[in-house]
């Protein structure tokens, strides 16, 4: 198999998800209007108790870009459920392409459905005052996407496993939950408890929100770059389990 | 080269044997038929076939190449229509068609004018930019019937290709398949458990019931296997005994209320096999149908499984709530 039919392949599955994504209006809508629910009513409500340095909807903007991306990403898992329960599936692995194929190019469609209403939230962040750099975008963007991958990919490992959407929806919550709360999204982690904050360090969102809250407030516990090292690590940590789960998937 | 050589092909799950030690050979630009009652292992084979189910032995050779050695060559040599829809239904036509030439590498410059060919064979170009949610049932299989045609495959299956669909839809697509195979001299495999289908489609059927092959020949050779005519006969008291020693009757099979008797030459012979059965109710005579060659075969009947309310209207559920 060469580079080119990979390449279409990969083309293909990533074309799918994003007409799909596109014709779905009501996904996008409800996606976007979660984190600026949570920004509004959260950000002004715990706003007045909250003690952090500086703004608190400042503070949590970061948090909320995040949160698009761990909810999406980790819904778009469901999709391959869905597939597997009619036979769409089945059409995509009776092609010629491999698994691990398969496998990249639903990471990349689905990664870009996240980006795509990350993207969306950083430009609302303009109208809310955010008080952006030159830098934060750009920077804001790659954390973002490599947070993308790495959760999409969680998001596809759970279903590749997964026989029923109702049976994938209740163990992505128990995944999502956690990664959104213990993510510093919500507040800083310095205060929490050692053994919660010990589970703080094995989340990819942990460093994801550090690294975002580095490039659009300027305080961070790490340097961006230590922050990108650590996300990009898992991202080749859950591509490998995930290439490996899309191998081993029965239907 | 054939297309198919299978050699003792078996599925086994935990505690069932899906597919057991089937041997068949299946030659180039034959239409081949899998005929048999649901859960008979037609689908599981088709799933071996085409790599998706490791077989659990046993060697499977399609279009030359090993199912477990070779299986992306496999992949390439096929094109598969499943029995559930397996579209995109918020994607059109054209999309879905789209999509499935990129992954088989169809070339890009002739990706556009395929897909128009595919869907006039189908009779569905005026409907490609239609989303497939507004397809019905017919019109969907049509298209990804058209979609198994458009990387040229070697080997078509189609498992079940009609289920659910209104008679005069499967009309039609018998007609599109037959079309086919002389077209493009294309081999194609189907499963089936409508007689009609086998009897209309297939050069050649396989009966398989239990995961076995129980005969296999072409729909005519089959029919004449039995060697004779189907008498079923009805009534209190038939003399079984006296029927049986009669040198013209074949086989006889009890059932609740008739008696099924396999006669030679039954226009000559009626009347001497009525003498014989005692009190008749009523008499019906015909040349066997592939479901009396099931029958025959196998001791009961195919339609008993599939003709009954509960089945039709799950298959009715099965495509349209994916509709």
């Amino acid at each position: 198999m060469n580079i080119g039919k990979i390449a279409k392949g990969i083309y293909a599955l990533w074309y799918r998800e994003f007409k799909v994504f596109l014709r779905e209006r009501s996904r996008i809508i409800s996606s976007l209007f979660l984190p600026l629910f949570w920004y509004f009513i959260f950000g002004e409500g715990v706003g007045s108790i909250a003690t952090v340095s500086g703004n608190y909807n400042y503070f949590i903007f970061p948090g909320f870009l995040a949160m698009t991306i761990i909810f999406s990403a980790l819904f778009n898992g469901a999709y391959i459920v869905y597939d597997k329960k009619v036979d769409f599936l089945k059409e995509v692995l009776v092609t010629p392409l491999s698994r691990t194929t398969i496998f990249v190019g639903k990471v990349l469609g689905g990664m870009t459905d996240c980006l795509l209403q990350a993207f969306i939230l950083l430009v609302i962040g303009i109208f809310l005052g955010i008080p952006f750099t030159l830098l934060s975008v750009p920077l804001s963007i790659v954390m973002l996407f490599f947070l993308a991958v790495g959760l999409v990919s969680l998001g596809l490992i759970i279903g590749a496993f997964m026989e029923s959407p109702e049976g994938y929806g209740l163990v992505a919550s128990f995944v999502v939950y956690p990664i959104f709360l213990l993510s510093g999204a919500l507040y800083p982690l310095d205060n929490l408890p050692a053994w919660l904050k010990a589970i703080t360090f094995i989340n990819p969102a942990t460093f994801a929100v550090d690294g975002l809250r580095n490039a659009i407030i300027h305080t961070s516990s790490f340097s961006f770059i230590v922050d990108l090292g650590i996300v990009l690590g898992f991202d080749v940590l859950l591509i490998i389990a995930g290439a490996w789960a899309f191998n081993k998937m029965k239907l | 080269m054939d297309a198919i050589k299978i050699t003792n092909l078996t599925k086994k799950y935990d505690n069932l044997i899906a597919v057991n030690k089937i041997n068949l050979t299946i030659k180039k630009g034959e239409i081949f038929g899998l005929l048999g009652p649901n859960g008979a292992g037609k689908t599981t084979t088709l799933m071996m076939l085409s790599t998706l189910l490791k077989p659990t032995s046993g060697i499977a050779i399609v279009n030359g190449f090993n199912v477990l050695t070779q299986a992306a060559k496999v992949r390439e040599s096929i094109g598969m229509v499943f029995q559930d829809p397996s579209s995109d239904d918020t994607l059109t036509g054209y999309e879905n068609l789209k999509l499935h030439a990129l992954m088989y590498d169809v070339p890009i410059h002739t990706i556009n004018q395929k897909i128009d060919n595919v869907l006039a064979l189908v009779n569905l170009k005026s409907r490609k930019n239609d989303v497939v949610k507004k397809y019905s049932g017919g019109m969907r299989r049509r298209m990804e019937l058209a979609r198994a045609l458009l990387h040229h495959p070697e080997i078509l299956f189609l498992d079940e290709p009609t289920l659910g669909l209104d008679p005069q839809t499967r009309e039609h697509i018998w007609k599109y398949i037959k079309n086919l195979a002389k077209k493009m001299n294309m081999t194609i495999i189907l499963t089936t458990h409508y007689m009609e289908e086998a009897e209309k489609l297939c050069d050649r059927i396989a009966i398989i019931d239990d995961g076995k092959i129980i005969a296999l020949n072409t729909p005519d050779n089959l029919k004449h296997s039995m060697g004779g005519d189907v008498v079923i006969l009805e009534g209190k008291n038939l003399h079984i005994g006296k029927m049986r020693k009669l040198s013209f009757v074949k086989k006889i099979q009890k059932n609740k209320n008739h008696v099924r008797i396999t006669v030679i030459n039954s226009a000559k012979n009626l009347q001497k096999l009525l003498c014989a059965a005692g009190e008749v109710k009523s008499v019906d005579v015909h040349s066997p149908d592939l479901n009396d060659v099931f029958l025959h075969y196998t001791g009961k009947a195919i339609r008993e499984e599939e003709g009954s309310e509960i089945e039709r209207i799950r298959d009715f559920a099965r495509v349209s709530q994916n509709r």
